[in-house]
């Protein structure tokens, strides 16, 4: 695993864009775009993102970006790959699919599956602030249980779709899931990615201190608690072999997580839940860690 | 050179293969799907060089061309009806990112209910996208409109739609002159892009654009969305002049003109002219035909240019004549059929220009043979000499009262 310090110092982030203060994607792109090396070609469907890309004619990176309509990123970044391999130029530049999470898992899950079945030369990052952010905090399809959006103002009811399982399923070379608060995690996932062909899928859980109601100070504090508490896992299923990463190993290794409690205490959006909605949201995360424990055992032996 | 018997979605593959187009994304529909299918067929004998995406939807087919044409590459999708209503966010993405994507539309009618045969409806919808939209007469038509199709797009850098008629045209055969690949390289050079995706000059492109100029990094000031959105209406301006020079190019190099903004038929003495865009035209040959045989001084005139509309060209063709009668095969629901709409437009006020009267024909695969077109210009002029000058539109071939 590559350590904080190692990580390369040239950045393909300009100094100054539109996020909002302490928003987390910030960190993430920058260990993205240093895991490719700056060479990438990025496409990106409304969202958050396309205002942190800055408005017409700036831009706050420094590889080439393509702006898609909403449902379109995974079609866009299929429509690069086939035009550069079209032109002769598909080694010059990795593409590099960004989209959130309504884009991905809402309205962008049909270009993206059908992406993903055909398995299209590209990297998909889906950078999971878990609401329509860049509209005002409306719920999406990967929006928790129990969190208060401006259209669930009582709560969420259901859980979120599990992304990862559902890329899983499409059979592509490889599916991680990481954080952008963990720059050295999303590093080493999108340097392996960058090795692979076909369609990577890379999940990003993007804490969001306006939507989610923290202090902006607390972005990290609070993504590595979803990660402690084990809503967020860090994993990577290459070749179908699953493997838990960075802290979540490190929590494996461990065997004891702090409760989801002290991650929902955090944050605005779970304020006045139940007892029993919290309790309820132990017993899904509790459930899931030990079927990753389960796979992470049965990926050690393979 | 040589004489194939063609469909018009054969003609339409044949002209994608000659352009040696690069990238081709498309997603079944009739009657358009055997254009895909006979490309796809090619990719598969190694007789078409392009990348075939064979997508989810025609959403993700138009996405995939927009994408394939930032990077350079010349990419073709075809469609029809509901797939390209289902592109329509793309439609305008298109247009508004200036590519030189070629399209064809297969024209058919629009569900509900459903109905796979003939109208224009579904065209006629995205007239305001801001393609430049042609519509063939015939399967030749088919083929020499998009090869020219894409001359027109890369001069411009505008999306071009290629119509034609579904199952008319795009089902039934002619002999078709295929030209050589060759010629049609010397016709249709290799494709310079702008180099847009450029790791040396990385851009953002197509971002959030504000209403007014702005400065970029260097100082200068670019365009807003307006100045931009003008420029866009400017270079479909621009392609009044650039369709009939490359029409005239192909001409000069094929030996056949089919007519460049629009066409005519026994025009030159006509009184009353005929007005339609499509296969219908070639019927209305037969009815203008048919009424001169009556002493009917009749004649028709096509419209293969669509958007940008030949206002102009109209105005001059129908000046001094008794009665322009005009049939839509498709609606503006609420108001009339959208061309009859803009005839009147481009003739108001105009010195000399004749009434206007409207007809509606052929929806969802109506028949409208010359002899009912015939009878129904033979109505209009009836009216006409009763001294009516402003009516609502015909529906040609309409049975309401004989059904519950």
């Amino acid at each position: 695993m590559t350590r904080l310090v190692d990580l390369p110092t040239q950045e393909h982030m300009l100094p100054g864009n539109r996020a909002c203060a302490g928003c987390s994607l910030g960190i993430g792109l920058r260990s993205i775009l240093k895991a490719l090396d700056g060479k990438a070609v990025m496409t990106v469907p409304a969202s958050c993102l396309t205002v942190i890309g800055g408005m017409y004619p700036t831009s706050s990176v420094t590889v080439p970006w393509l702006n898609v309509a909403f449902p379109g990123c995974a079609a866009a970044a299929a429509g690069l790959a086939a035009g550069l391999r079209a032109t002769g130029r598909d080694r010059e530049m990795t593409v590099l699919a960004m989209a959130g999470d309504g884009g991905t898992a809402d309205i962008g899950i049909q270009a993206l599956s059908g992406a993903a079945e055909r398995n299209d030369d590209f990297i998909y990052v889906c950078y999971d602030n878990e609401a329509y952010m860049n509209t005002g905090t409306q719920r999406s399809g990967l929006t928790p249980a129990g969190a208060r959006t401006t259209t669930t103002m009582l709560g969420k009811r259901e859980n979120p779709k599990d992304m990862c399982r559902i890329m899983e399923a499409h059979g592509i070379p490889y599916v991680a899931s990481t954080s952008a608060v963990f720059p050295d995690d999303v590093y080493d996932k999108l340097a392996r990615a960058r090795t692979l062909r076909g369609l990577r899928y890379v999940h990003m859980n993007t804490p969001c201190p306006s939507g989610w109601s923290f202090e902006p100070r607390d972005s990290v504090t609070v993504g590595q608690l979803a990660v402690d508490t084990g809503l967020v896992v860090l994993f990577e299923v290459e070749g179908g072999v699953f493997r838990l990463t960075g802290r979540s190993k490190t929590l494996a290794k461990r065997g004891k997580r702090p409760p989801v409690a002290d991650y929902l205490a955090t944050q605005g959006r779970f304020k006045g839940m139940s007892p029993e909605a919290a309790t309820e949201i132990q017993r899904w995360v509790d459930g899931r860690w030990a079927e990753y424990l389960r796979r992470d055992a049965a990926g050690a032996t393979t | 050179m040589s004489i194939s018997i063609l469909t018009g979605n054969d003609a339409a593959a044949h002209a994608a293969r000659l352009a040696r187009v690069q990238v081709v994304a498309a997603y079944p529909i009739t009657p358009q799907s055997p254009v895909v299918e006979m490309l796809s067929k090619w990719s598969d004998q190694g007789d078409l060089q392009a990348e075939l995406v064979r997508v989810e939807s025609e959403h993700s087919a138009l996405t995939v061309c927009i994408a394939a044409a930032t990077v350079g590459a010349r990419v073709f999708t075809a469609t029809s009806a509901n797939g390209l209503a289902y592109m329509n966010e793309q439609i305008w993405w298109a247009a508004g990112a200036r590519l030189p994507v070629v399209m064809c539309c297969v024209n058919r009618a629009l569900a509900a209910p459903w109905n796979v045969l003939n109208d224009q409806q579904d065209s006629m919808s995205v007239r305001d996208a801001g393609w430049v939209q042609l519509y063939c007469r015939d399967n030749q038509e088919v083929l020499d409109t998009t090869l020219q199709a894409w001359r027109i797009a890369e001069e411009l850098g505008l999306p071009v739609m290629v119509c034609y008629d579904g199952f008319l045209l795009s089902h039934t055969v002619m002999p078709v002159d295929v030209p050589e690949a060759s010629a049609v390289d010397a016709f249709l050079p290799r494709h310079e892009p702008i180099p847009v995706i450029d790791l040396a000059r990385p851009r953002n492109v197509g971002p959030v654009t504000f209403a007014d100029p702005r400065a970029n990094a260097d100082g200068v000031i670019c365009h807003g969305y307006m100045e931009l959105r003008a420029l866009h209406q400017e270079a479909l301006t621009r392609a009044l002049q650039v369709i009939p020079r490359v029409e005239r190019s192909f001409a000069a190099l094929f030996g056949r003109s089919r007519g460049a903004l629009t066409w005519g038929h026994l025009l030159d003495d006509a009184e009353v002219v005929l007005v339609a865009a499509g296969s219908i035209g070639v019927e209305l040959t037969v009815a203008a035909e048919a009424l001169r045989a009556e002493g009917v001084k009749a004649g028709v005139l096509g419209i293969r240019a669509y958007r940008p509309f030949p206002a102009e060209a109209l105005r001059q063709a129908l000046q001094g004549r008794r009665l322009a009668l005009v049939f839509d095969k498709a609606m503006s629901y609420g108001h009339e059929g959208p061309i009859c709409s803009d005839v009147r437009s481009a003739l108001f006020g105009a010195p000399g220009a004749p009434p206007v009267f409207g007809a509606v024909a052929g929806l969802g695969g109506r028949d409208a043979a010359a002899r009912e077109l015939a009878e129904v210009a033979r109505r209009a002029l009836a009216d006409l000499d009763r001294g009516v000058r402003q009516r609502p539109a015909e529906w040609v071939n309409l049975q309401l009262e004989e059904r519950a």
